[in-house]
């Protein structure tokens, strides 16, 4: 049984013009890296809150969330409950708003614990204090008795892995989770979540605007856009020959660290609204390879690649652009 | 030829707190340099008193080789200091008006500075916009219905409307996404080449500070590690701290456990420095 199981998930909103969510389709198994990687918009954070059963109040919802076969797709309560608690759980990315200010970290820690599971708070705060150890922090003891505005940002990140695996989840969602901290700080985070992700065999789904984040850390790398999964690929051959335009784009407008100084060849435009829609694929707009009559007429769907059948692309024209292995990859 | 901007010693500090201390730096006609640190740095702080926002505790800023008034009483001092530095902040959604259309901020900007004429005004206003690769429809739109790139734009282009000597940019990219972002830069480094603004740029973003950059300046807890041509920089860093910021991006073969230890050496032995100065 796959740990996560997305299906044709097609999310509305009333008064949008396009869909949230447009037919996404993914699948993580247990002890798999998986990055999804967009810009603002492009629905890569209500995918991973789908696998909580949090979906947008008054959205209609088609498609499947199997998350170890229990589908969340108009879940009881019960059920989610179910799930949150022990199977799933989600680092966000500004732990200074993801944790209440005037509680104290132990408080964040312990009250899940005896709420969900009925401990003492004998029990709730010796686990807390193991949670507080596995994520690297100096001082548990202390760190309980703290409030969240005497930890640093990179401190409280910790507090918030800490929190996510107290129902010894399966399944560790992080929606941006380095995005609020500093560069060093962020090596600091994903080397615990790396450790805490093999030592306990977590299947992780990291969402991160930062293609080069993704490609460093994961496994494999779903690339959206507008709602929609435009490429597939393990994430080295993601990074080194992307094959949808818009994945080239990204990486096109991306300042390289090294190597030769070009002038960016920057997307046009700016990512598709949610008050915009298109008939036919929604990058059609910004793509330099758009043909006129085709790509603007109807919708790609997301297909296996014939010359690489472990990653796919939803582009009309992917077998007849150039192989950007050789014109465009940078060193 | 005059440095636009010459800078030494500034420091500045709020309560027993150091925020800045000892930074000196000067910026040729044209040059662009990369303020670069983490947050706490004073990379802000010194961004701030470039423009005037703070008040240094000691040291002098100099543009065009005369001190700006100490203190901004009176609408010429103010009008000379905005000349002088302009800044664009991080977060497009609060540095605009928000009751404003971009284009009557721009014309305010000019009618403010002297220009007098509506039509000299409004050829300057498409001018600016057209620098910033902004068009009539977001000249007659309220910042609300733009997105964040084009905001950021407009926001350069205000600060430009002033033809200020410096330029003062505190991480005005980060919030941006990268396929915006690029556009940004590029407008960057245009309006550097052909206008001969400098360019004050503060960013944790080290590839940004290399593509935008001709120096950078690495901050650590308000003082200077390395002030270097940005290419050397890279190429060889000379203090662990900027190794560290160096390895701390991601790229394929990226081994974030190495570097978590090598950060934990590096403010272990910044702590031991403060306990010597305590002693």
């Amino acid at each position: 049984m796959t740990l996560l199981e997305i299906d044709a998930l097609t999310v509305e909103l009333p008064g949008a013009a396009r869909p949230v969510l447009d037919a996404v389709t993914l699948r993580l198994a247990a002890g798999e890296v998986v990055g999804l990687v967009g810009e603002s918009g492009s629905g890569k954070s209500v995918t991973a809150r789908s696998a909580l059963g949090l979906l947008p109040a008054r959205a209609r919802v088609t498609g499947r969330v199997l998350v170890e076969g229990r589908d969340l797709v108009g879940a009881d309560a019960a059920r989610l409950r179910e799930v949150r608690t022990g199977v799933a759980s989600m680092v966000f990315q500004d732990p200074r708003a993801g944790i209440n200010p005037v509680r104290r970290i132990g408080d964040f820690l312990t009250e899940p614990l005896r709420l969900t599971k009925g401990w003492s708070r004998r029990e709730a705060e010796a686990r807390a204090l193991e949670l507080l150890a596995a994520v690297g922090l100096p001082d548990p003891p202390r760190h309980l008795r703290q409030y969240p505005h005497q930890l640093s940002g990179g401190m409280l990140q910790r507090v918030m892995i800490a929190g996510a695996l107290a129902g010894e989840p399966r399944l560790l969602l992080c929606d941006e989770p380095t995005t609020a901290l500093d560069v060093s700080t962020q090596a600091e985070i994903l080397a615990l979540l790396g450790g805490l992700q093999r030592a306990r065999g977590l299947g992780m789904l990291l969402i991160t605007h930062d293609i080069e984040l993704a490609a460093a850390s994961c496994d494999r790398v779903y690339v959206m856009y507008a709602g929609r999964i435009v490429e597939q690929a393990p994430a080295a051959e993601l990074f080194g020959s992307p094959r949808h335009p818009y994945t080239r784009g990204l990486l096109g407008s991306t300042p390289p660290l090294t190597g030769p100084l070009e002038r960016l060849r920057p997307v046009p435009g700016a990512p598709m609204s949610l008050a915009e829609s298109a008939p036919g694929c929604a990058f059609a707009a910004r793509c330099t390879f758009a043909e006129p009559g085709r790509c603007d007429h109807s919708a790609p769907e997301l297909l296996p690649l014939t010359a690489a059948p472990d990653r796919s692309a939803a582009c009309f024209r992917v077998a007849e652009l150039p192989n950007p292995a050789v014109t465009e990859a940078r060193p | 030829m005059t440095a636009l901007l010459e800078v030494s010693h500034l420091r500045k500090t709020y309560g027993a707190t150091t925020a800045v201390d000892g930074v000196s730096f000067s910026l040729p006609p044209g040059g662009a340099l990369g303020l670069v640190g983490e947050s706490g740095s004073g990379k802000t702080t010194t961004a701030r008193m470039l423009v005037g926002l703070e008040r240094p505790d000691s040291g002098t800023i100099r543009v065009l080789g005369e001190a700006p008034a100490a203190t901004l009483r009176g609408r010429t001092a103010r009008l000379a200091r905005a000349k002088a530095v302009q800044m664009v902040f991080q977060d497009p959604y609060l540095s605009l008006d928000g009751r404003l259309t971009v284009g009557s901020t721009l014309d305010g900007v000019l009618r403010l500075h002297g220009c007098h004429d509506r039509a000299t005004r409004a050829s300057r206003v498409r001018e600016l916009l057209a620098q910033v690769g902004l068009g009539e429809r977001e000249a007659a739109a309220l910042p609300r219905h733009l997105s964040g790139g084009q905001r950021q734009r407009a926001a350069i282009a205000r600060a430009l409307a002033v033809e200020p000597a410096v330029l003062v940019l505190d991480e005005a990219v980060s919030a941006l996404d990268v396929s915006v972002q690029a556009q940004v830069l590029n407008v960057l480094t245009d309006i550097r080449r052909e206008a001969g603004i400098g360019l004050v740029f503060v960013s944790h973003d080290l590839a940004v500070v290399r593509y935008v950059c001709d120096e950078a300046l690495v901050l650590l807890r308000g003082r200077p590690v390395e002030h270097r041509p940005i290419a050397d920089l890279l190429d060889d860093p000379g203090h662990p701290y900027t190794r560290l910021l160096l390895d701390s991006v991601p790229r394929p073969g990226w081994d974030p456990e190495t570097i978590a230890r090598r950060r934990r050496e590096v403010h272990l032995a910044g702590q031991g420095d403060r306990f010597l100065r305590e002693l």
